[in-house]
This record gives structure tokens, sequence and C-alpha cells, in this order.
């Protein structure tokens, strides 16, 4: 936690990052509910490979996404630092877990440095993104959330 | 100070309908005699209250058609309109007008403007025309009314007004002062404040009407319109008029109403009568109320939602004592007995907890019956034919969700007992039959199920023609074996009708398929028992709930999943030899003389890697899947358990083969397996393999 949270910039916005292999994604952090440790799940049957299964969360039950296999990296085994990151979509009111590697770190985002994703062909759909952001040197991807959960949804 | 009267819009439209359903079951019950005052009283307090709360909202649509019928039911209540059996049908078109405009403001779409006109034009038709004809019975009464104020027509009366606001008024929204104000319009006004029921300052409360008024007025007016000003606090507040004779000043009470508070927004439907006294006449004995009045009925208005979670946090605290209860038994060496005890304990109480959460959520069947004596009674004029419409066992109770997905198909059932089933007057005379035709509802608990009969002694199945329709649309297949019962159940096949002529009233193809298919979503069954000219029985089985569940879970592979207990119809250990496989068919299992499809849902849901051999599975549970029988390969059956059924859909969507999830006692998510989507999805996997495998055979088909 390097930055503090004192967001007075409105323009600033905070994201959580996180880890897929060597690569840096990021979620704004007011839809993150929690941070989980990877705990087994029901297999739904005849779901896509990324989609691990359903989990109990305290009652409810929540789709969980290997977002790894989403992104057609790959599959990489479940370990004691396999995190789930709980996100809570206030429009479409859902509850989803995508499993990432790990997570790093918080960083305030200034909205006017996010740059729109280029093309990048047929490899990856980049509706997945809301743009890229430089961060200490590093590129770090904002995952678009609804867009992904409107293409589980599907 | 604004507040946001919106959010108070479905309350009232809901104490609304249930105003007008009360209203409607008085008006039915009253035909071919006069209703008693208590129950003329009821009905004009129900369009009061509807008018009231449309007021209170700015309906002014529905404000000014309320008056209308507000002032026919007035003048019903006072005896200035005798009561007619004319009435009933106008009145009930009027419910359903009124039903029509809330609806309306409910959707928040136009109200068709016509017909509510026309109506209120009838409406006031009917009270000039009646009152004329009674005219000089009014002169006369009125005559008599006014004996004791006689000089009030043109002369300036002195008014003594007692006005005692009971305590909530101002909670409806009621200001005095306006009232005061309108009261100074008709003439020289004089207000008195008594504030001697004004509490110590530390138990006053701030939003209660601790005043009252004696007010005195000197107007021309005469006491109805007094009292007309009065209309809306009218079951707010006591209220004495006393007319003062200017030389010898003896009030003579004329009128005094009395009426208890918070029945604001139209509670009349389950609220008992309040005493309510009208002395219409002095030659007249007061109506007071019979004794034995409406039941107080306390109850509370709850969101579903608030019950919801109720419900889910029990089904959590259920888990977690299953959970606790596992955790003592692995440790009963060590663990002191008494802390066995209280586990045990523990699950008494939360089983009577969950329990009485359920029956929170559950009504009595009435709420779906009521409907029925007003579509019966439209339905059997409409057609001509004489029904007697009896219900029994509307005390049975069954979860709201159920029996608001239960109601449609009832309607439909009942729809076609009077169009199909009842003969006319003249045929049942000719069948010796009595003209009268009986309909019967009848609703019981069975097992954990409540059956639903909807029973006519009318005309009964075809089973001829039904037979000869099955296999022209080629339902069955000519040579099959069937017996009777197997025929009068065909109709619930998709696209049967045996109505000759498509009526406005049913059979319009979407027939007993449809009954049965929301049925069967509901976890329920339908059956029909027929006899030629003895009438014809629908049973209807629904679970009481759709929170929870009784399942057995099974076994497959890794897997766990649970079968609706009420699917099962048994369980057999078969030896892997006794699986026939029929080429593009599948595969059979011979079952008590019958061929049951077998199905392994390694296949159909793609489970993990599990060799598909028999070797692994033993066990075979045999399913109903709506008519079908089917079996299903598991590898053990794990034991019944109650399942609190949690929706896939509210964080994922719907899975096909699966109607939704429950949580195990190890919190672990199980799946529950839909049956009939199971057996659609069998057709779909086999399909798929007969076209693969048939491929070639297609195109020599082709050739020839």
């Amino acid at each position: 936690m390097n930055q503090a949270a004192t967001n007075t910039n409105t323009s600033e916005r905070e994201y959580l990052s996180f880890q897929l292999g060597d690569e840096q994604y990021a979620v704004e952090i007011l839809q993150v509910q929690e941070i989980r440790g990877w705990q087994p799940v029901t297999t739904i049957p005849n779901s896509p490979e990324y989609f691990c299964g359903v989990l109990n969360l305290r009652g409810a039950i929540i789709p969980i996404v290997d977002l790894r296999l989403r992104f057609g990296m790959p599959f990489l085994d479940y370990s004691k630092t396999t995190v789930v990151v709980v996100l809570k979509l206030k429009e479409a009111n859902k509850i989803i877990g995508l499993v990432v590697d790990a997570v790093s770190d918080t960083h305030l985002v200034d909205q006017t440095m996010i740059q729109p994703v280029p093309e990048m062909g047929e490899m990856i759909d980049t509706n997945f993104f809301e743009g890229l952001v430089d961060i200490d040197g590093q590129m770090v991807m904002l995952i678009n959330i609804d867009y992904l959960l409107d293409s589980e949804a599907v | 100070m604004s507040i946001d009267v919106g959010q108070f819009h479905q309350v009232f439209f809901e104490e609304s309908h249930e105003g007008l359903q009360q209203m409607e079951t008085i008006l039915l019950e009253a035909k071919g005699q006069v209703p008693d005052p208590e129950r003329i009283n009821a009905l004009f307090r129900v369009v009061h209250s509807v008018k009231g709360g449309a007021g209170t909202f700015g309906f002014s649509q529905l404000t000014e058609f309320a008056h209308t019928l507000e002032t026919l039911m007035d003048a019903v209540r006072h005896d200035q309109i005798q009561w007619s059996d004319d009435l009933i049908p106008l009145l009930l078109e009027s419910t359903d007008a009124l039903r029509h405009i809330l609806q309306c403001l409910d959707e928040d779409v136009e109200v068709d403007a016509e017909v509510t006109a026309d109506l209120s034009m009838r409406l006031q038709v009917y009270l000039q025309d009646t009152t004329q004809n009674d005219d000089a019975d009014i002169d006369e009464k009125a005559a008599i009314n006014q004996s004791s104020s006689e000089t009030s027509t043109n002369n300036t009366n002195c008014w003594k007004i007692d006005f005692v606001p009971h305590r909530s008024l101002f909670h409806t929204g009621n200001d005095p002062a306006r009232l005061f104000e309108e009261l100074a319009e008709l003439g020289e006004l004089t207000v008195e404040a008594d504030d001697s029921a004004l509490p110590a300052f530390t138990d006053f409360e701030p939003e209660d009407c601790f005043l009252s008024w004696h007010l005195q007025l000197l107007s021309t007016a005469d006491e109805p319109s007094i009292r007309e000003i009065f209309d809306w606090v009218e079951f707010d507040c006591d209220l004495t008029i006393h007319s003062v004779d200017p030389e010898a000043s003896d009030p003579a009470e004329i009128t005094e109403v009395s009426s208890d508070s918070d029945d604001k927004l139209g509670a009349a439907s389950s609220k008992p009568t309040q005493a309510e006294t009208v002395k219409s006449t002095p030659d007249k004995p007061a109506k007071t109320n019979p004794s034995g009045s409406a039941p107080a009925s306390s109850s509370i208005r709850v969101e579903t939602d608030k019950i919801d979670g109720l419900i889910n946090m029990v089904g959590e605290l259920v888990i977690t004592q299953s959970m606790l209860a596992q955790m003592g038994k692995d440790l009963s060496d060590q663990t002191p007995s008494i802390i066995i005890d209280r586990i045990e304990e523990l699950e008494r109480n939360t089983r009577d907890l969950q329990e009485g959460i359920m029956q929170i959520r559950m009504l009595p069947i009435s709420f779906a019956f009521n409907r029925f004596p007003r579509l019966v009674h439209d339905l059997s004029a409409k057609m001509g034919k004489q029904v007697n419409l009896k219900t029994t066992g509307e005390k049975t109770e069954l979860d709201k969700s159920v029996m608001e997905k239960i109601s449609d198909p009832l309607v439909h059932l009942v729809r076609n007992s009077l169009d199909h089933g009842l003969e006319s007057p003249e045929v049942r005379t000719a069948k010796d039959k009595s003209p009268t035709g009986e309909l019967h509802l009848n609703a019981y608990h069975q097992g954990g199920n409540i059956v639903v009969e909807i029973k006519d002694d009318g005309a009964g199945l075809n089973t001829e023609k039904i037979h000869q329709k099955a296999l022209e649309k080629g339902l069955v297949e000519a040579d099959a074996n069937l017996t009777k019962d197997d025929i009068h159940n065909l109709i619930f096949l998709p696209g049967f009708s045996t109505a000759d002529e498509v009526s406005d009233i049913s059979g319009r193809g979407v027939g007993m398929d449809v009954v049965r298919k929301n049925i069967t979503e509901l976890g329920g069954t339908i059956d029909v028992y027929s006899k030629p000219d003895q009438g014809s029985t629908f049973t209807i089985r629904l679970p009481l709930t759709l929170a929870i569940m009784d399942g057995q879970s099974v076994q497959v592979g890794s897997e766990r999943f649970i079968i609706p207990l009420l699917s099962i119809v048994e369980s057999v250990e078969i030896k892997p030899g006794d699986v026939k496989l029929v080429s593009g068919k599948g595969e059979l299992y011979l079952h008590r003389q019958e061929y049951l499809p077998v199905i392994r849902l390694q296949q159909l849901f793609n489970l993990p890697d599990h060799p598909e051999t028999l070797q692994h599975h033993d066990l075979l549970v045999i399913l109903e899947a709506g008519r079908n029988r089917i079996g299903l390969l598991v590898d053990d059956l794990l034991g019944q358990q109650q399942a609190v059924i949690k929706s896939l859909e509210t964080n994922f969507r719907k899975v096909p083969g699966v109607s939704a999830a429950t949580i195990l006692g190890d919190g672990a998510v199980a799946l529950i397996l839909d049956i009939p989507g199971i057996w659609e999805l069998h057709r779909q996997y086999r399909a798929v393999q007969a076209a693969a495998a048939t491929e070639p055979a297609a195109m020599i088909e082709e050739e020839v």
C-alpha cells in the first residue's frame, strides 16, 4: 500500500491490481467485495473450461471464473497463493469470483492517464478491457467487468 | 415538508384490491336477499377507502369514479335506495372498473375513460331513477329527519359541532385547520380548542393529535353539507353535530358517528366492522352491529424480500448446525455428553425455527379459490348453464409463490369444466341429472404435498374422441394397448384440444399441455379421472413450498447431486448385464415388464473422465419425468435431506438439467436435478447420436 487512499482528486480512482503470469491486470476497487483463498467448487455441467463452477459464499451461490483460462493463458494449478477476487457488480446486482495468480497492490489511477486498448487482432477480445495504464513503468490492463460478466451469462 | 407518497402506492393498490375482493364476495353472497346493514356498510367503506386513498395520492380519475359509486352506496346505506338484485351486476361491474383503473395506475398506463364514463353514467342514472321513484318516501324521511331542526331550510341555524379527533388523525395527513376553513365558508364560525387532553411534556408524541375542538357555526347550511366537510376524517374522529335552537338552547342530537382510526387506506378487508351507528330516521331504531362481527385479524404486511432473507438466514443456520452435529459425532469419544445434548437441542430448535419461518410464507388456498365464485357466476350466465360451485378445504395452506403460479392453471381447469364438462340444463335434464351442475374445488394436505381437486359432474371425457384425435395427430401408435386412464391423460399432450369449435372461453389450442407444464415446473403432477356422464376429476399434486425440498443425494462419479424425492419411484440394484443396448435408441432396462430408458449423467453433463462402463454403477434410480419413467444410473445413494433451494440465476444463469442448487451439510454446493429437463437433455443427446450414426443411411433413404 504505497499510496494513501485519500482521494481528493475527482479524476482519480482506486484500482486493485493482480497478476496473471507476468502480466498485471486491475479492477476498480469499489467493485471488489472481498479476496479469498482458493476453495474447491462444484462444477457446472456442460460449461466452458474457464468456468470453474459455483461456490457457497455465506449462503449465496456465486460463479467462479478462471481468468487465466478465460484469457487463453495456460492453466496453472491452484496453489496457496492462488486467490479468488470476489466482485460485486452493482448494476447487474450479481456477484462473481475471479481466480487470479496473486493480488499485487492498490493504485490511484488518474482517469486521464488511461489509454485505449489498441486493436490486437483475433488473438484477444479487446472488449474485455476498459483501457491500459502505465503504473511505475509496468503496463496494467483495466478489466471491463460488465463485459466479462455479460459474456459469461450468454 | 415533502414526503414521497409514491412509496405508499403499492400498499394502496394491494389494500384496494383486497377491499374489492371483499366487496365482490359480499355482492355474490347477497344474491336473492338483502344483505344486512353491516355488509352494506362494509361495501360503503371499501369504496370510501378507495376514494380516500385515491384523493390522497391525486388519482383524480379513480377519485371521481369512486365518488359516484360512493354516493350510490351511501344512498343504499341510508335506505334512500332499496336494495335490489339489479344492483348486483352494476356493482360487480363497478368493482371491475375500479380494478381496471387501479391496474392502469399501477402499470402507469392510460385508463380507458370510456368504460368508466359509461359506467358512472349508469350509476348516476340508477341513483336518480331510484331516488325519484322513492321521492315521496324520501320527502317523508327528510321531513322526519329534520323535525328536530325544523326551521332549517332557509333560516340561519346555530350548529354546535364537537370535533374530537383520534390521536392518529395527523398520521392520515388530515389537517383540522383546513376543515375549519371550509366550515367558515358556510357561515360564521367560532372555534374553540380544547387542550385538556394534552399530556405532560415527557409523554408528548409530536405526531399525535391531543386537541379537540368545539365549534359553533351560524349558517343556513343543512346538516348533511356540514357533515360532508368531515367526510375525510369520518373514521378518524368522534363527531357530534347539534343543532341549537336559538331560543331554547336544547340541543337535539341528530347523528353520531364513531369509528376506529387507522383505517385510512381501506384496510376494511380484514378489519372488524366498526361500531358505526347511523340513525337515518328517528322512527327507525338505530341499526347497531350484530354482536358477532367479523373476527379481529391482527396481521401485518411484510415485504416478501424480508421473509426470503429470513429463510436464507435460517438455511445458513441449518447448515451450520448440521456441521456442528457432524463435528460432535466425529469427536464423540472426547466430547462430553453434555455438549452432544446441547447440539441435539440446537438441532430441534433450528428445525422448529425453520418450520416457523416457512409458516410465514404460507397462505390459505382460499386466496386462489376466491376468484372462482365470480368467474363461475359470469361464465355460467354467459353460457346459459346452471352451476353450483362448492369449495372445501379453503384453509389448506401453501406457499405464496406456489399459489401465485397455480392460479392460472386452476382458472384454466375451471373454465374447461364449465365449457366442456358441464352440460346445459336441457341436456342434463334429458340425462336424468339435476339441471344444476356441480363444480367442486377441494384442497387438502397429503404427505408433504398439497392436493387440489377440480371435480365436476358433467359429461366426462369422451374416450373415443380423444383416442381418435390422438391417432390423427400421431400422438399414439394405433396398436398401442391403452387403458381408459391412459387415453384420458393424453389430453395433457402438447397441441391437443378436442373442442370442435374454438370458443371464447376455452379451447384456444393452448390447453392442457400448458397447464401440465406449469404444474410440472412447480415440481407437481396432474392427473385426470373421468367417467362418462358422471363427470371428471382433475387432481393436482404440488409441493407445499418452493423454498425447501425433500431430496435424495446421490453420488455420480466424483460429484454429488440432489434428486427431488417427489420424482423418485424407487431405486433398484442392477447387474451390468441387465442394461440392453438398442442401436440408435440408447440403453434400456427391463423393470417390472416395462423397458425404461437408462440415463447416464456422465454423458449428459460431460462430467470429468469417468469410464463409461457399468462396473461403477450398480444403482438405478427410477424417476418420473412427466408421464415418462426413466432410470438414472448412480454410483451411490447418500441419504435424504431437506434441501434449501437456491436459484443459480441470482448470480449466474439457468443450467439445462439443473433446477437449482443447495448447500450441503459440509458447506459445499450441490446441484438439484431437474428431472424433466434431464429427460429433455437425454433426448437431445440421443438425437444427436442417432443423427451421427445414421448419416450414411439417410443418404440411402433419399435415393429411394
